[in-house]
């Protein structure tokens, strides 16, 4: 079971306590109505799904209740980073394993 | 019987404590502390088992949990019976009841042994050549045999009546493994003051130093050392110790699961106490300290009962006094064997020979050799042994040719070296390096916040070892105080693959797995037929799939397939380690989810009434609903045309509290339900009602729900029952993300109120007796309206309104009050024919009507406009979530399935649920028969039931441009018949809808 | 019109309790409590119908005269005053504010979970660090236990307030039940 950082709680939860709610930063355009189909399309059901850093959205459902967003290396599974709705894409990288034990 | 073999003066057993057991229904004698195994070899029982493919006698051959061979069932009684035991870790308890495995009549005689002599038919990959054509016969004849002779152990055939706990635990360090280095590391954290967990899946910590006789440290013997190191931690609070618990999966950021056996070693154990226990342990830190495990020497026929790893005979000589053979023969490559030769021979028992593969092993231990006398053959291998149902000879062999001698023996200790456990590493994802020098795999990338140490590091000095764990138990602290090694034995010296004498071009049964049966023949056929990474070779042979996942097997597989492909070992590949580790029941991983707490079961405050009333139940989710409420003799069918009945004729009284409830408060509520859903809600007035539609962005209905307006900014919204999470989900992600702009909050008051459904003619009279503050008539009271005011006495939220059609209300009470507020309001209305109903009668009255329930008639591919409801759509609102969606091409294309309701031509049949529809007589079900037309499916009927009210049986369903299709006719093929239907609007029942106001 | 009888609450789980050497498990009384909601800019006009500071710290909750407020979420309190009858005041009280109160005093129930295996038995079923570093007395949050949402509220040491939708409150006295059976 994966610990994320939720930046609301701001502290590592478990989890569980968590549910996974697609890409993130995909804005609902202001006109929904002038949108063409091809842009439809594209806002509605095309996604990234990229190898390596992909932003998603997640929500602390069973905690604060809040939405977040979360950079996450699908890779390695591991969570880069989290951050609050609204705020800007950070710029991360994958992060490598160190080689040779630590101590 | 008595236990012959064990010897007076050595083990750490107490020779009072005597205790009974039984195998294979002869009754025998053991020790406390025994493991069942040590008390079988006491016994001088060595054949425990027969192997999976050819059915060969197998004997014990470790002390471990690696065991291959002795798998036993254990039964406690009729209920607990556990097949594949390893008998090397079940410890004995009086009255143990164990039977050997896979054998036929009996472990001496076995009938599938035959598959033994026929192993030239049974080369690796067998199955997969032999059972392939024709594919027919896998159903009838392939199958079914192979199912028969598959398998290990039988499975019981009732439920198991033990408990089983899981524990959450979160800790500074996790130290798997209790051995010397596990020891010395919990020892240095601890006194760090950490908080430590240390686990061991041994009922003693110690590890291997337990049966190291020699070894002391700091002037203690091995023993005393282990009693005073567990002393100190035990008298720790911050140290909690773990034994009899494996360390079986390692998962990402430090999450380790453990298992524990609580009650597997007691006799009679306490009812109270759960058989297992699951740990998910949560560390900042892990230490591995897993040891290693000693591999057995691949040569011919080296599976015989009675052909033991050496340190397994070391323990059970030395913790449990059990001496395995009086004659007893060495085969080794590492000088580990040499060592428990001369604890052996000390013990009185005759060395018949140490054989050492190398040329020139250590000389010291030569010269200890030949200082007790026993035989040394330097630079010799095994070429054969003896004996059917326990080894009696082996013959011996210069590698490099010459004179085969034959030497008698009733045991043979062998020894290829150590394979460091690096299991748990591997699994935390934690990459291995080969190293060619000392012929092992180690950790080498860490990607987790963790250390291996000892053994399962490679690091097998014992003063390398200690400043090792030191450190890794307190790495910030100064440099702990020194501990003294004395006499420690070496490991050194390793062999991989097959012996000489079973080489590529020997001809015989060296076994690689012994479970699995995989020869080092086995292995080089599956090479020479394409299989050239180790995963393939693996799965063609099955070597390391059986139970033991190839803890002594791998590394002599991989071994042997480097050398048949002239590749070097790392190169060949590795197979990834998972978990387990060891096996793990699934009532471990289940711990206390069965039964009751399977899944939460939910029931409404009136439940119990509904209980008293005889109501039978229907799951919908979570909830148990009130399905009909049968009286004496009535079948379901009856009960619901009777609920039906009274509730068009008189009136009806049905528990809605499962419905989902909303209260959307702010000065932005109207606005942000225009938003979400189709309808406008703007001008909807206070105390008034409103059906809306849900839709997603894609433009399908996604729920639906009458919501009333309880003042400007307060809003009391209803969902579908299925639909309560999902619905608030939905809401809170679009107010979250979406509509920031918008001042509202959503609050979940589902279980807030309980609410009472009455429907009928006689409803507003039923229950205008007990409502106070508000006027129920027609005038001050229409349809689709709420009110604030109470019933009695308690507050509610009375809603007017009718999933029935009928003249309706919906009592919202404190759910505290739900089942006394339904009390008096049946004892109110029972003497005027006040008839509960359950679910089914609602959707038949529903249905009646036309109104669809979501889930049921649609499918998340239907739109309002598809299921009729266009009128709910605001067409003046510029936007809302499914607005765009609905114009999409598809969505507005012809030929979309649309629902109508059907009637059967024949009133009586009542049409299924799901049955596809056909627009021309004469198209069948397939298997079609010949001249059939084959089907066009236009459709399906989503909703069907007998209509007492109309005498006549009515569907819903979605046909494709239905709409259009009013009063055609269509078919409904069944497998015996096809049944015609009319095409008909959705409404059945009461067209104008005059009943919801009181009329017609 | 004749005198309307007056109904009878029936709790769940009325006076449900269970003890032993290192556990004591009991059925909380009834409560009021109300779901509030306000934005931050709101906080400082509701200190005066609470009778104190909104705890805005993530997880931490704030006691005064039987009123308890629990941090849930930034714009999220569960407001819990032991006397059932004070709801209505206290309901008219942030009426009178700009924020968003839901009375829920029946959506919830609460069991009271106290004794030396206290910790050890919810982490039975949570997944949740609760050692006196991480989860202090007064500490709250929403989590889970098995399969069933809970609020968790740490009273003191060794006593816990559980908080649960009514109708999982089964689910949770037969899970901590069994849980139990080996505590100690």
């Amino acid at each position: 079971m994966l610990l994320i950082h939720c930046p609301y709680c701001e502290e590592e939860r478990p989890e569980v306590e968590f549910a996974g709610a697609g890409e993130a930063h995909i804005d609902r355009p202001k006109d929904m109505n002038a949108m063409s189909d091809a842009e439809f399309e594209k806002f509605f059901f095309i996604r990234d799904n990229p190898k390596g850093v992909n932003y998603e959205r997640w929500r602390h459902i069973h905690g604060c209740g809040r939405f977040f967003n979360a950079a996450r290396d699908t890779v390695s599974d591991k969570f880069l980073t989290t951050y609050k709705s609204g705020e800007k894409k950070p710029e991360v990288a994958t992060q490598k394993p160190v080689q040779g034990a630590k101590k | 019987m008595s236990a012959q073999n064990r010897i007076k003066g050595h083990g750490q057993l107490s020779l009072a404590k005597t205790i009974n057991f039984t195998f294979d229904g002869t009754t025998y004698q053991g020790l406390e502390g025994d493991t069942l195994a040590s008390a079988l070899l006491a016994n001088g029982v060595h054949l425990a088992g027969r192997s999976f493919k050819y059915h060969r006698p197998r004997g014990i051959l470790s002390a471990g949990p690696e065991e291959p061979n002795a798998l036993v069932n254990i039964a406690r009684d009729s209920t607990r019976s556990q097949p594949n035991i390893r008998a090397t870790v079940q410890e004995l308890y009086d009255g143990l009841t164990a039977e050997s495995q896979n054998r036929w009549p009996s472990l001496a005689f076995d009938f599938s042994a035959i598959n033994d002599g026929l192993a030239p038919f049974f080369p690796a990959g067998f199955y997969y050549k032999t059972f392939k054509w024709p594919p027919k016969a896998w159903d009838k004849l392939y199958e079914p045999i192979i199912r028969a002779a598959a398998g290990l152990g039988k499975s019981p055939a009732e439920a198991d009546p033990d408990r089983y706990a899981n524990r959450y635990a979160h800790c500074d360090v996790l130290i798997a493994g209790g051995g010397i280095a596990g020891l010395t590391a919990a020892l240095a954290a601890a006194k760090a003051g950490k908080k430590i967990i240390l686990c061991d899946e041994n009922p003693n910590f110690g590890g291997a130093i337990l049966y190291d006789n020699a070894l002391e440290i700091d002037g203690l013997s091995a023993t005393e050392w282990v009693e005073k190191a567990v002393a100190e931690l035990a008298a720790l609070e911050n140290v909690r110790l773990l034994t009899r618990t494996t360390a079986f999966g390692y998962y990402a950021q430090n999450f380790v699961a453990l298992a524990e056996r609580v009650t597997e070693h007691m006799a009679e154990p306490d009812p109270a106490l759960p058989r297992e226990r699951l740990w998910q342990v949560r560390a900042k830190e892990v230490i591995l300290a897993t040891g290693a495990i000693e591999r057995h020497l691949v040569f011919a026929d080296n599976d015989r009962p009675g052909i033991m790893l050496a340190s397994a005979a070391q323990k059970y000589l030395n913790q449990y006094g059990v001496a395995i053979g009086a004659n007893v023969g060495v085969f080794t490559a590492c000088d580990s064997a040499w060592a428990a030769a001369f604890d052996l021979k000390k013990a009185g028992v005759n060395i018949a020979a140490i054989v050492d593969l190398r040329d020139n092993p250590p000389l010291e231990l030569q010269e200890k050799a030949q200082t007790c006398g026993i035989r040394i053959l330097r630079g010799y291998t095994v070429t054969k042994t003896s004996g059917r149902l326990r080894v009696q000879s082996i013959s011996v062999q210069p590698i490099n040719g010459g004179t085969v001698e034959q030497i008698r023996v009733d045991a043979l200790l062998n020894s290829a070296g150590w394979t460091p456990s690096v299991h748990l590493f591997s699994q935390s994802r934690g990459k291995l390096k080969w190293h060619q020098d000392r012929d092992l795999f180690l950790p080498d990338i860490y990607v987790q916040d963790c250390i291996s140490i000892g053994a399962c590091n490679g690091t097998f000095d014992e003063n390398e070892l200690i400043a090792e764990a030191q450190a890794a138990g307190n790495a910030t602290r100064k440099k702990a105080k020194a501990i003294r090694i004395e006499n420690q034995s070496s490991w050194a010296g390793n062999a991989i693959g097959a012996a000489p004498g079973a080489g590529p071009s020997d001809n015989v049964k060296a076994f690689v797995d012994f479970q699995n049966d995989v020869t080092a023949k086995d292995i080089r056929l599956a090479v020479r037929e394409g299989m050239h990474s180790i995963e393939h070779v693996k799965r063609f042979t099955t070597t390391g799939m059986a139970t033991d996942q190839g803890k002594l097997s791998n590394m002599h597989g991989l071994a042997i397939a480097a050398e048949q492909l002239g590749k070097n070992l790392p190169d060949v590949g590795l197979t990834t380690f998972r978990a387990p580790y060891t096996p793990v029941t699934f009532s471990t991983i289940a711990n206390h989810a069965r039964g009751p707490l399977f899944d939460p079961t939910r029931k409404t405050p009136m439940h119990q009434w509904a209980v008293d009333k005889g109501a039978v139940f229907e799951d919908v989710g979570p909830w148990k609903r009130a399905w009909y409420f049968p009286k004496a003799g009535e079948d379901m069918h009856a009960a619901v045309n009777r609920e039906c009945v009274a509730v068009r004729k008189k009136a009806g009284i049905f528990d809605a509290t499962t419905l989902g409830k909303i209260e959307i408060t702010g000065p932005d509520a109207a606005e942000f339900l225009n938003r979400l859903y189709t309808n406008p809600w703007t001008k909807l007035g206070v105390g008034r009602c409103r059906y809306g539609i849900m839709c997603r962005e894609d433009g399908f209905i996604y729920d639906d729900g009458v919501i009333g307006r309880i003042t400007d900014d307060r809003f009391h919204v209803t969902t579908t029952t299925g639909g309560a999470p999902r619905v608030m989900n939905h809401m809170e992600d679009y107010l979250q993300t979406e509509f920031t702009d918008l001042d509202v909050h959503l609050t979940s008051t589902s279980e807030q109120w309980a609410v009472i459904a009455v429907q009928g003619p006689l409803a507003r009279e039923i229950i205008e007796p007990l409502v106070e503050g508000i006027d129920l008539s027609h005038e001050a009271m229409p349809h689709m309206s709420v009110r604030e005011g109470k019933i009695c006495g308690v507050p509610t939220r009375l809603f007017r309104m009718s999933f029935t059609g009928e003249m309706g209300f919906e009592i919202n009470v404190p759910a505290d009050y739900g089942e006394s507020v339904w009390q008096a309001v049946y004892a109110q209305g029972e003497p005027r024919g006040l008839t509960p109903y359950g679910t089914e009668a609602m959707h038949v009255l529903r249905a009646e009507k036309g109104y669809i329930i979501v889930g049921q008639d649609t499918d998340g591919t239907v739109t309002p406009h598809d299921a009729g409801l266009s009128w709910a759509i605001g067409k003046a609102k510029p936007d809302f979530v499914g607005k765009r969606g609905m114009r999409r091409p598809d969505l507005v294309a012809e030929g979309r399935r649309q629902l109508v309701g059907l009637r059967t031509k024949n009133p009586k049949v009542v049409l299924e649920e799901g049955a596809q529809i056909v627009a021309t007589p004469g198209q069948t079900v397939p298997p079609a028969i010949p001249p059939a037309i084959p089907m066009k499916m236009i459709g399906f009927v989503t909703s069907s039931y007998w209509s007492e009210a109309l005498g006549h049986s009515i569907a819903l369903a979605l046909v494709e441009d239905g709409h259009s299709l009013e009063g055609d006719t269509l078919y409904v093929p069944m497998e015996d018949r096809t049944i015609e239907v009319e095409v008909s609007g959705c409404v059945f029942y009461d067209l104008d809808g005059g009943r919801l106001n009181g009329k017609n | 019109m004749a005198k309307i009888k007056m109904a009878k609450a029936r709790p769940p789980h009325e006076g449900r309790r269970f003890a032993n050497s290192a556990i004591s498990i009991e059925q909380a009384l009834p409560a009021s409590r109300i779901s509030l909601r306000a934005g931050s800019n709101e906080l400082a006009e509701l200190t005066k119908p609470l009778g104190f500071k909104l705890p805005s710290k993530p997880g931490t909750s704030k006691t005064k005269s039987g009123l308890s407020a629990l941090w849930l979420g930034p714009d999220e309190w569960l407001l819990i005053n032991n006397d059932p009858q004070a709801i209505s005041k206290l309901m008219e009280n942030l009426d009178a504010v700009k924020c968003s109160n839901v009375d829920i005093s029946h959506r919830n129930t609460a069991i009271i979970i106290s004794g030396k295996a206290a910790e050890d038995v919810l982490n039975s079923g949570c997944p949740r660090d609760l050692s006196l570093d991480a989860f202090p007395p007064g500490f709250c949050s929403r989590t889970l236990f098995g399969k069933i949402e809970i609020i968790l509220w740490r009273l003191s040491e060794n006593s816990f307030h559980i908080e649960v939708w009514r109708s999982y409150s089964e689910y949770l006295w037969t899970f901590l039940l069994d849980a139990s059976k080996d505590a100690g």
